[in-house]
């Protein structure tokens, strides 16, 4: 990657966006909000582009109700809960995970569901539940890991259901129709699972540009050029500019797994409500397998933290600015939202990279 | 001997005992301390160990050092102690002298891996030019410990003017970085259960006693030095923003970091910036001794990679900004806490 080749593509996109109207676009990916940030590219952008953060980071739109079910099962006795790292710091009604391992909870950071498997295995005496969040990313590890357990049968394993599917939000934004968007930039990661093939119907259905695009500074960029080049010349179309690792139909065998051991199922996002076939539940032969069923759990209502708007950021329907808790009472030190909690979220990625340390208006 | 019998070690782990200051206790700084880190100071083991210092001024630090894994790849916890004192010593402007070494152990650890540790002590020692000279051992339960954790404190003689200060760093000073940035906590990371990512990245950790001694005696006028640990070089720049209140202005591609590193942090959606170092320092100099102090760094072996890395500028007053590689521009923040891998 060069700088001279980075600003080719940056004069590219000036030229392409021209003096015309705003061209609004999406990046649905977490991971994609914060490497725009970090590399620099939101401060190549010309003022008539506008990137809107989307619903793409896995801890900011698990719902409340997840979040204190999850608290509850860690208070129980003998209970173990692996969860990834961010997940800990996501504040409940009554506090989150991190307060209840202050109480004595048994809550243990993993980096990947497998490791969980692990240590129920060398743990019998505990009940481990995995915390099964993330997107097709991560849903294929928790359903592999789910084979695993059933494979050497234990029964001291379970998983917390929270994993979500991209395509069904993105649509039900745009049928909410509440979000000027032009077009999206779809993430890498998941392409690579679900194939670039899974997003003609929002090209099809919506009319709406597509391109997916890798996380490098040139590979966004070159995704930006494809996408004002589309919305100007007013003929959305699918591209793909990551087909080094993104293939037509994804990766077939990841996704055997994953709907070997989980179903689509209507699933709660946070301040989006239920979204229908937009989570994904375990299938009847693996139902086992659920911490719903054998604790006896039910997930409650979903609802925002007094002041915080995190469920209209990751609709894109407010930026973090706009938030009057936004660096003010919430900071990644004491997040009051999970925007500001993950690393993938919007709200910690303007407030890291934007500098805002106030409400004020970040240099972005 | 009755201790040694009643409470068998064979297993070669420590056990309780070996922290009760009796015949274990004993055996334990006998066989496996003194005749590695032995000296004229510490084998006496008197309860102070007496120290000539020159007339003048002496430097002072305290540091406590945990790591999990104890071992791993490029150092251990031994050699981070010995050397994380060293260079806090070192960028005040000071010469190592001595050290103090006390260790917590938990019942349990393997003897072969306190061995291995005190090994590392005592080579981390030579090579900074250090003695340990004094220190202390107890012994805490299985599960209220981490395996082992050191605490040291360290004695270092000013050797001239104290003239490194963030007040006076002055806009048009450059900083320079003594080689590639984030190994330590990446190399860590990779050897942590749990986190499998396949790389041949080995820690920094080293003194950098030798390295800033160079570099002082160039003659270039040095405002200001600090090793860039916790926190990474993020850290370290907005120190030298924050205390000078004037603004930094990181080059990314200017940086050193190999491609290893780099692909690592993407990885696991780590900022290299924030990724922990044990061997480098930042370095601000004024502008007009830039190939001065770099010719000084790259001589040594510890800065063959050294490298300009940004520059102070009175753009705004407290604020670190990062030219990235690909030439857009962005904040640099000091971290929260600690960074973690990202879930996808």
């Amino acid at each position: 990657m060069s700088r001279l080749e980075a600003g080719r593509l940056a004069e590219q996109l000036r030229a392409a966006c021209g003096d015309g109207p705003c061209v609004r676009l999406m990046e649905v990916c977490g991971t994609h909000t914060v490497a725009l940030f970090r590399s620099g590219v939101r401060s190549l952008l010309p003022e008539n582009l506008r990137l809107v953060s989307g619903p793409g980071c896995p801890v900011c739109v698990t719902s409340q109700g997840y979040i204190d079910a999850a608290c509850e099962l860690a208070m129980r006795s003998g209970v173990t809960i692996c969860t990834y790292g961010d997940m800990v710091r996501v504040p409940g009604r009554h506090g989150g995970l991190e307060q209840r391992r202050a109480e004595g909870a048994d809550v243990l950071v993993v980096y990947s569901a497998r490791d969980a498997v692990r240590h129920a295995a060398t743990h019998p005496d505990r009940q481990v539940v995995f915390l099964g969040v993330g997107f097709e990313t991560t849903a294929p590890a928790t359903a592999a890991a789910v084979l695993e357990a059933g494979a050497r049968g234990l029964e001291n394993f379970t998983v917390l259901p929270g994993h979500k599917l991209v395509i069904p939000a993105m649509q039900a934004l745009l049928a909410a129709g509440d979000v000027p968007i032009d077009g999206f930039l779809c993430p890498g990661h998941v392409s690579i699972i679900i194939g670039a093939k899974a997003y003609e119907p929002i090209v099809r259905d919506h009319g709406r540009a597509c391109v997916v695009a890798g996380f490098e500074p040139e590979q966004m960029l070159a995704g930006l050029v494809r996408l004002v080049e589309q919305v100007r010349a007013g003929r959305p179309r699918l591209e793909n500019v990551y087909a080094v690792a993104v293939r037509e139909e994804g990766n077939p065998r990841a996704l055997e797994w994953m709907y070997r051991v989980f179903e689509p199922a209507d699933a709660v996002w946070r301040a989006m409500g239920t979204i229908p076939a937009s989570g994904l539940a375990f299938r009847p032969e693996y139902a086992g397998f659920d911490a719903l069923r054998r604790f006896d759990l039910r997930i409650g209502g979903d609802y925002d933290p007094p002041g915080c708007r995190c469920g209209e950021v990751i609709q894109g329907k407010a930026e973090p600015r706009d938030c009057g808790l936004f660096g003010v009472e919430c900071t990644p030190r004491r997040p009051i939202g999970p925007c500001m909690v993950s690393s993938e979220g919007t709200c910690s990625a303007w407030y890291k990279y934007g500098g805002a340390v106030t409400a004020g208006s970040p240099a972005a | 001997m009755s201790a040694a019998s009643s409470t068998p070690t064979a297993d070669g782990r420590i056990v309780l005992a070996h922290g009760g200051g009796g015949e274990l206790t004993r055996r334990l700084v006998a066989e496996r301390f003194l005749p590695k880190l032995g000296n004229a100071l510490l084998s006496p083991l008197t309860d102070s160990a007496i120290i000539d210092v020159p007339a003048g001024r002496a430097a002072m630090t305290t540091d406590a050092y945990v790591v999990q894994p104890l071992e791993f790849p490029g150092g251990d916890i031994g050699r981070l102690a010995v050397c994380g004192t060293v260079n806090d010593l070192a960028v005040m402007g000071a010469r190592p002298v001595a050290l103090s070494l006390a260790m917590i152990l938990e019942e349990g650890l393997e003897l072969a891996v306190l061995d291995r540790v005190v090994d590392s002590i005592a080579a981390a020692a030579a090579e900074a030019g250090v003695v340990v000279a004094t220190g202390d051992t107890k012994v805490v339960e299985h599960r209220r410990g981490d395996g082992l954790m050191i605490t040291t404190a360290g004695i270092g003689e000013m050797t001239g003017e104290i003239r490194q200060a963030p007040d006076r760093i002055r806009p048009g000073d450059v900083l320079l970085i003594n080689g590639p940035i984030a190994e330590h906590g990446l190399a860590v990371m990779s050897a942590r259960e749990g986190l499998h990512f396949d790389t041949d990245l080995r820690s920094d950790v080293a003194p950098l006693n030798g390295l800033i001694a160079a570099l002082l005696g160039c003659g270039a006028d040095v405002r200001f030095m600090r090793d860039a640990t916790r926190g990474g070089l993020a850290a370290v720049a907005a120190d030298v923003a924050e205390a000078s209140s004037l603004s930094v202005e990181l080059d990314e591609a200017a940086i050193p970091m190999t491609r290893t590193a780099r692909h690592a942090s993407e990885l696991l959606g780590l900022d290299p910036l924030l990724v922990a170092n044990e061997g480098k320092v930042v370095v601000v100099v004024s502008g007009a001794d830039t190939s001065r102090a770099l010719a000084a760094m790259k001589a040594h072996p510890l800065g063959r990679h050294a490298a300009v890395i940004g520059r102070v500028t009175q753009a705004r007053p407290a604020v670190v900004e990062l030219l990235t590689r690909a030439g857009g521009r962005r904040l640099v923040q000091r971290p929260y806490g600690e960074e973690l891998p990202r879930i996808c």
